[in-house]
């Protein structure tokens, strides 16, 4: 049967599974839009920009493991989605993004609205296309949703001309796909696992490093039985929480630049890293020659281009997470004995030291200002039970997060780690609101990233996706101001936000709910009555401005030199010490 | 250290502005790059000369496997190889330095592709020594316009292993 590209593409998608497309239309798209609006089985969520399709379309396939659609229009539309294109390329998140572009006749002429899609998304896609005839569209659908999902995941653009999407083929939707150029290692070497294994059990003080591969490969319930059978702690990546239970007694919590004590002691002071599907990142490394000194390091990771990148390897395996874990924990079946809790105890001693020493820590005055971590402590606590999925923006409130907010299970955590991309919170979890939308979502965000993408607001309300939004409101851009306090003399350039908006007014303005919790006394009843109403809920906090993030690393340093708390020559008002005088009027900036 | 990479890669637009974007995107050095079609019009061949430490090189390798549109990546400097380079000289020449510009040429076994009363085109291809010897000796006559082609390079056969390599030859009889 002969169809247009337009119906090409509707069906392409039904066969792939799609359920809900984020787009905003625009002229050479509108042949797809006109399709789309004249059936059911997909559903259209419009979005108020570009970057928020993108984002919802991420938050959406790292809450599911599917990939994410999004469908935009041409020129602008293509320059606003790169910023989620290039997130989710950091990030390792499978998104399909469909562009309009101008006619085939028109590509080069400098067309209106005709960007070259092609070349600006090339560095930040894990592939891209340019469609020049419908007969190609189809197969060029099932390729870019088949590179996008399989291997090391990320985005894929697709991007359709105008013509072909009027144009008409005979519709036949291939069974499989055969790139010469493409084909993942699942199965790591078993010669390599075996020699991880015996490393593993000679090690004294191993530690299990843990990135996102876990969760993209679904590895949690081998991680877990390795972990378990074989008594090693467990130290996560920012994208890897919820891929092992926080609460889990071998989990340190986070590693890296605002990580745990233990976590990061534990790495500096190891024998053996095991390394799974994580990319030893410049913030978990700190200064590389100085990581991890007296560590073997096993890397397990399906991209052979993260191992030995920065640092290097004594036991490469590159591989799917969940099969080479599952290789390796039958071998440790066969081998490991019984009293792996006896053999660890002097370096579990030694771990239990570090974690009472400094845990993490915060002082809460009941009368002073709301500190950002109770905030989130309290809403881990009020929430626990119901198996959020939890989002973040960028900055001291996403560490916070992942400091305090323990998850038990992955996919359950929707934050920008790699690019660190403001204004992604909300989008994102929009996205994964869509795909689940019988669970709590929680966004957690800062009152500068909030800002970077408001306008989603009304597509949370047109489209019902009651995400509740609670933004750790310090009139700062808090990170840019902790690195002020510490590494430039308390020079708050730009980091001062002066004219805040009122965020419940906001809400209201745009059709939602809006909050305000202004007491530690309010935290626990403001919580539960912003998520008893039916609806998006923006949930304005105004937290105490000067809070600072520790443990922290500074940049380029090494992984056992913590800053654990504000050095003492800081000065800065106490949570109850100077009150503030007018809306944006804070006395330390104005005196 | 240099290495002369071969990749056999997709014949499709875009595949070239792929690997130019990888090594600009990730600070690779490219000392030079020739591509064409092969046999098979639908795969080409690249040859890539880098330079840069063992980790470098291996990072470069493996991004280069990496890229969807890439089939096949060897690092052919690796193993015994050869490679040739063709230029294109115009040479200026005054009368006077006519027969020394023939002289030079036909030391290097080169061609004069065109000539002019004030020029000569020299033609000449070798391996990167010989065509930078050619160029030094023919600098001080005066070169009006040089261009390269970038050095293509090639696996040997093994010469040792002959009996093995012949296998089919010995069917025949």
């Amino acid at each position: 049967m002969q169809l247009t590209g337009a119906e090409i593409f509707l069906e392409s998608l039904k066969r792939e599974g799609v359920k809900t497309i984020f787009a905003l239309p625009g002229g050479v798209v509108l042949k797809i839009f006109d399709v789309l609006h004249q059936q059911k089985d997909i559903e259209v969520i419009l979005t108020r920009h570009e970057q928020g399709a993108g984002f919802m379309a991420v938050g959406s396939a790292k809450a599911t493991g599917k990939a994410g659609v999004a469908l935009i229009t041409s020129g602008p539309g293509m320059t606003n989605v790169i910023t989620a294109l290039a997130d989710a390329y950091m990030d390792s998140v499978p998104i399909v993004v469909f562009s309009g572009q101008v006619p085939t006749a028109l590509i080069g002429n400098d067309a209106f609205q005709e960007a070259d899609n092609i070349g600006l998304s090339r560095p930040c896609t894990k592939y891209n296309f340019l469609v020049k005839d419908v007969n190609d569209l189809a197969a060029t659908i099932k390729e870019a949703f088949y590179i996008a999902t399989t291997g090391r995941p990320g985005p894929v653009l697709v991007d359709i001309p105008k013509d072909v999407s009027m144009d008409k083929a005979e519709f036949t939707y291939p069974d499989s796909v055969a790139i010469r150029g493409y084909s993942p290692t699942y199965d790591g070497s078993r010669w390599k696992i075996k020699q991880a294994a015996e490393a593993i059990a000679k090690s004294k003080r191993p530690i299990l490093y843990v990135g996102g591969g876990v969760v993209f490969s679904g590895a949690s319930k081998e991680l877990l039985e390795l972990a378990e059978m074989t008594q090693i702690p467990v130290d996560m990546t920012l994208m890897a929480l919820g891929g092992f239970p926080g609460n889990h007694p071998l989990s340190l919590g986070m590693l890296g630049m605002h990580g745990t004590y233990v976590a990061n002691m534990a790495m500096h002071y190891s024998d053996l890293v095991i390394a799974v599907g994580a990319r030893f990142d410049d913030r978990v490394t700190g200064k590389v020659s100085e990581f991890c000194p007296q560590a073997k390091i096993i890397h397990i990771d399906i991209d052979p281009t993260s191992i030995r990148k920065n640092v290097h390897v004594d036991i490469p395996i590159v591989g799917d997470c969940k099969r080479v874990l599952q290789e390796l924990n039958t071998i440790l079946r066969a081998t490991v004995n019984g009293n792996q809790r006896e053999f660890r105890k002097p370096w579990w001693d030694q771990l239990h030291n570090w974690q009472t020493e400094h845990p993490l820590h915060y002082e809460q005055d009941p009368d002073g200002q709301i500190k950002p971590q109770y905030l989130i402590e309290r809403l881990y606590k009020l929430t626990e039970g119901r198996d959020p999925i939890v989002s973040t923006d960028v900055g001291q409130h996403q560490m916070w997060t992942a400091q305090f907010f323990k998850l038990a299970h992955p996919r359950s955590w929707l934050t920008s780690g790699g690019l660190g991309t403001m204004g992604f919170g909300f989008p994102a979890a929009m996205g994964a609101q869509a795909a689940h939308r019988n669970r709590l979502v929680l966004c957690i965000a800062g009152d500068g990233s909030f800002q970077m993408n408001t306008q989603e607001l009304v597509t949370a309300v047109v489209a019902k996706l009651p995400v509740k939004v609670f933004v750790i409101n310090n009139r700062f851009h808090g990170m840019v101001r902790q690195w002020q306090d510490l590494f430039y003399e308390g020079r708050y350039a730009s980091s001062y936000l002066e004219q805040y908006p009122d965020f419940v007014k906001l809400a209201d303005a745009y059709g939602a709910a809006g909050v305000r919790i202004e007491k530690v006394s309010d935290v626990d009843t403001g919580i539960q009555e912003a998520l008893a109403i039916d609806g998006p809920v923006v949930i304005d906090v105004p937290v105490y401005q000067y809070e600072n993030c520790y443990p922290m690393i500074p940049a380029g340093g090494s992984n056992h030199e913590m800053l654990l708390h504000d050095p003492p020559d800081l000065k800065k008002p106490t949570s109850t010490g100077k009150k503030k005088t007018q809306q944006g009027k804070d006395p330390i900036l104005t005196a | 250290m240099e290495h002369i990479i071969s990749l056999t890669i997709e014949n499709k637009f875009g595949a070239l502005s792929r690997v130019a974007g990888l090594f600009s995107g990730r600070g690779f050095n490219i000392e030079s790059l020739s591509v064409a079609p092969t046999l098979d019009p639908s795969i080409s061949m690249m040859t890539i000369v880098t330079s840069g430490e063992e980790r470098i090189i291996e990072q470069i390798l493996k991004q280069l496997n990496k890229l969807i549109d890439v089939i096949k990546v060897i690092d052919i400097s690796e193993s015994e190889y050869v490679e040739r380079e063709t230029a294109l000289i115009k040479v200026h020449t005054r009368p006077e330095d006519r027969a020394e510009a023939l002289r030079i040429a036909d030391i290097f076994r080169a061609n004069v592709v065109d000539s002019s009363p004030m020029s000569y085109t020299i033609e000449v291809t070798g391996d990167i020594r010989k065509v930078q010897a050619i160029i030094y000796l023919l600098q001080p006559l005066g070169i009006k316009e040089l261009v390269r082609t970038g050095r293509v390079a090639i696996g040997r056969e093994p010469t040792r292993t002959a009996s093995t390599q012949s296998r089919p030859l010995a069917k025949v009889n």
